[in-house]
């Protein structure tokens, strides 16, 4: 039943179907991305009403709280695609680990980034050892191993592999990390740090929110689309079916210069 | 299980010859240790007070590059490459080495740490929780030290490399082996964090020795 | 004849480079399979695909007609490989190292010093492999063949740094494991001087 459940991917996990499928999703992802982007952020920047606490700076939420969601998402979508990678044999799937984890590493870097300068004003310091910027500061470092392992090793494939079975070694040592973490916070927390009471938030604020979380998923899948894309060239170069794609390209760019 | 006693045997004969193997990371720990009170100044409360994470620290660093060189040998030589292919030695084959690599670098630790006690000022019921956090928590840090070496086995880049994927995967560790000494030096109870390093070690008894088998076969494969 | 080992359509590619294409054969018991090529040419990973370490980019190894991924722990149990590098650790003894093999490979090991003896090897059984010359090191490697009951022999290089008389040997040795129904697969640069009752060739070209 497994097996007959999943039968119709089967198709997908051979490199051209997948680069072909990728380049139709990649138009409608990225024009989408880009829309709910603006729309999310616009509307949440200039129009969603201040709040009554933080003035202004809380609008920093409509980047700070999807690129934060979607460093996860994009961590827990790279181990899926290497457990599935490993476990059936399917290249495409390792594939897509590399072609997700620097993307995840930007997501997790601009969290960071935005979660310190949201600090500043807030707690008056850019960094303070809290929970959650801690395990995105952990959650960085992860990434970066990941990347780093991948890139290791003279033979591609191989690196690729190993980098896998590292990002689901991660992927199950997150929730553990994630629970020391808080752990440890709750242990060592300083006076001068106050926390936000979890406040019910005003829908003339989540909407944008939502929609913010959802342009960064989009940009997410497109980008993982374009990037898996160029690895998939990569790593089918020698095949007759990239020969054929790249002449045929040649040929149509010398015709558009005649 | 012979087989394994042969593997076992292999391994210890191994550290006979290579007495460098676990000798230079104990002395390394006791290095590192000894920078502290330079670095911060040696005042007793001080110390006393930074203690627990400075022993943890130490301690992982010492331990993980003591793994460094754990599978090179075997992998250059050709030795990972045909038990990988015979299949059946390679589960005991990897067992052994774990255990064998705590029995090197774990041990020694809880053997000098009255060193330790004596050097960073620690009491006798400090003492007695480092040696318990010592005894629950160097068993992981070698599962997982091995684990890192087996995934950067036949990479162009070693050490610096493994500590950069392996250092992340430290961190429950650390929080809970500190939390439980600074608990006992502040007369709190501790049973609690001690139970989480259990918890941790079974845990990692149960994956990782099947993670670095896997490891060991991409790195070949 | 029943075949044990063949390879169907049979593709490698190594770092972007095709090593050999639609490869083709079958080999039944008592048969040898001696590949030969230019440095580069692939023949130690073709080696390593037939000993189930790697996975073919096309095509299938087949073992008692089933292909390999099927049945990856039967294979190796009926497998012996010896790779490229020796697999002897230079910091242990001969003797160490023979013990190490044959523990792995749950072979009883009757008399350690009478095979090490007959290999040429009496009164080195006791230092470290590396203090032995790269023949007597190789002679350590190859002496598991005389304890394996595996009737799959699959030997990259078997004889370099092997001096004539010992080739002898070991050629000797291998007409007794296909007399007795076993397969050997090999590379070498020398060329095979024993009478094999059943010798397949097989040259592998450099290719870009």
């Amino acid at each position: 039943m497994w097996g007959s459940m999943f039968r119709w991917l089967d198709p997908y996990a051979k490199p051209e179907t997948l680069y072909h499928l990728c380049g139709r999703l990649l138009p409608y992802l990225m024009v989408l991305a880009v829309f709910t982007l603006l729309l999310g952020n616009i509307w949440g920047l200039a129009f969603s009403p201040a709040d009554y606490q933080q003035g202004d700076s809380y609008r920093i939420i409509y980047i700070h709280v999807p690129s934060a969601i979607w460093s996860m998402g994009a961590y827990s979508s790279m181990a899926i695609a290497a457990f599935i990678g490993l476990v059936w044999q399917i290249r495409v799937a390792q594939w897509a680990v590399l072609a997700i984890a620097p993307i995840g590493a930007v997501y997790t870097a601009i969290a960071l980034f935005t979660g310190a300068a949201w600090g500043k004003p807030m707690w008056g310091t850019w960094w303070v050892w809290d929970a959650r910027l801690t395990s995105e500061l952990v959650l960085l470092f992860l990434y970066l191993g990941v990347i780093a392992l991948s890139g290791a090793f003279s033979e591609a494939a191989r690196g690729i592999k190993v980098a896998s079975l590292l990002a689901i070694v991660g992927v199950v040592n997150l929730p553990i990390i994630h629970f020391s973490v808080e752990w440890w916070n709750t242990l060592h927390q300083g006076a001068t740090i106050t926390k936000f009471a979890k406040p019910s938030i005003d829908p003339s604020m989540l909407w944008p929110l939502l929609i913010s979380i959802l342009g960064f998923a989009l940009l997410l899948a497109a980008l993982t689309c374009l990037r898996l894309r160029s690895q998939i060239l990569i790593f089918e170069q020698h095949r007759p079916w990239v020969r054929q794609l790249l002449d045929s390209k040649a040929d149509s760019t010398q015709k558009e210069q005649n | 299980m012979v087989m394994w006693r042969a593997l076992v045997q292999r391994e210890l004969q191994l550290l006979g010859r290579q007495k460098a193997d676990w000798l230079n990371p104990l002395v390394f720990f006791l290095l590192v240790l000894s920078l502290f009170p330079l670095g911060i100044g040696p005042e007793p409360g001080m110390l006393k007070q930074i203690a627990p994470g400075l022993v943890w620290i130490a301690a992982l660093l010492s331990v993980l590059l003591s793994a460094e060189r754990l599978f090179k040998d075997d992998y250059r030589f050709g030795v990972i490459e045909q038990l990988v292919a015979g299949r059946q030695g390679l589960f005991s084959y990897v067992t052994a080495k774990i255990c064998c690599h705590w029995l090197s670098t774990g041990v020694p630790l809880v053997l000098v740490s009255p060193l330790i006690a004596v050097l960073l000022g620690l009491d006798w019921q400090s003492w007695q929780v480092l040696v318990v956090t010592l005894l629950l928590g160097t068993p992981v840090l070698s599962l997982l030290s091995v684990l890192g070496a087996a995934l950067t086995m036949a990479a162009d880049k070693g050490g610096i490399l493994q500590a950069l994927i392996i250092l992340p995967l430290y961190i429950p560790l650390l929080i809970f082996a500190s939390g439980a000494m600074e608990a006992a030096a502040t007369a709190l109870p501790y049973t609690g964090q001690l139970a989480v390093l259990l918890a941790f070690l079974l845990f990692a008894l149960a994956l990782v020795p099947l993670a670095v088998r896997q490891a060991l076969r991409m790195n070949v494969g | 004849m029943s075949i044990i080992l063949a390879a169907e359509a049979l593709s490698c590619v190594r770092q972007d480079r095709v090593l050999f294409e639609n490869l083709n054969f079958q080999l039944s018991a008592g048969q040898v399979l001696y590949i030969q090529g230019k440095n580069g040419a692939g023949k130690s990973s073709l080696l390593r695909l037939l000993a189930g370490l790697t996975l073919p980019e096309d095509g299938q190894i087949l073992f008692h007609g089933k292909p390999l991924f099927a049945q990856p722990e039967l294979y190796a149990e009926q497998l012996l490989f010896i790779g490229h590098q020796s697999g002897i650790h230079p910091q242990l003894t001969a003797l160490q190292n023979l013990a190490f093999w044959s523990a792995l490979t749950d072979q009883q090991l009757a008399d350690p010093y009478q095979l090490l003896g007959s290999l040429g090897l009496a009164g080195l059984e006791d230092i470290p492999c590396f203090m032995l010359s790269a023949g007597q090191q190789r002679r350590v490697s190859l002496a598991r063949l005389w304890f394996t009951n595996k009737p799959v022999w699959i030997l990259d290089e078997p004889f370099t740094s092997l001096d004539q008389q010992l080739i002898a040997r070991l050629e000797q040795h291998f007409l007794q494991h296909l007399a007795a129904g076993g397969v050997i697969v090999l590379t070498s640069h020398q060329s095979l001087s024993a009478a094999y009752p059943e010798l397949k060739s097989l040259e592998l070209e450099y290719r870009w």
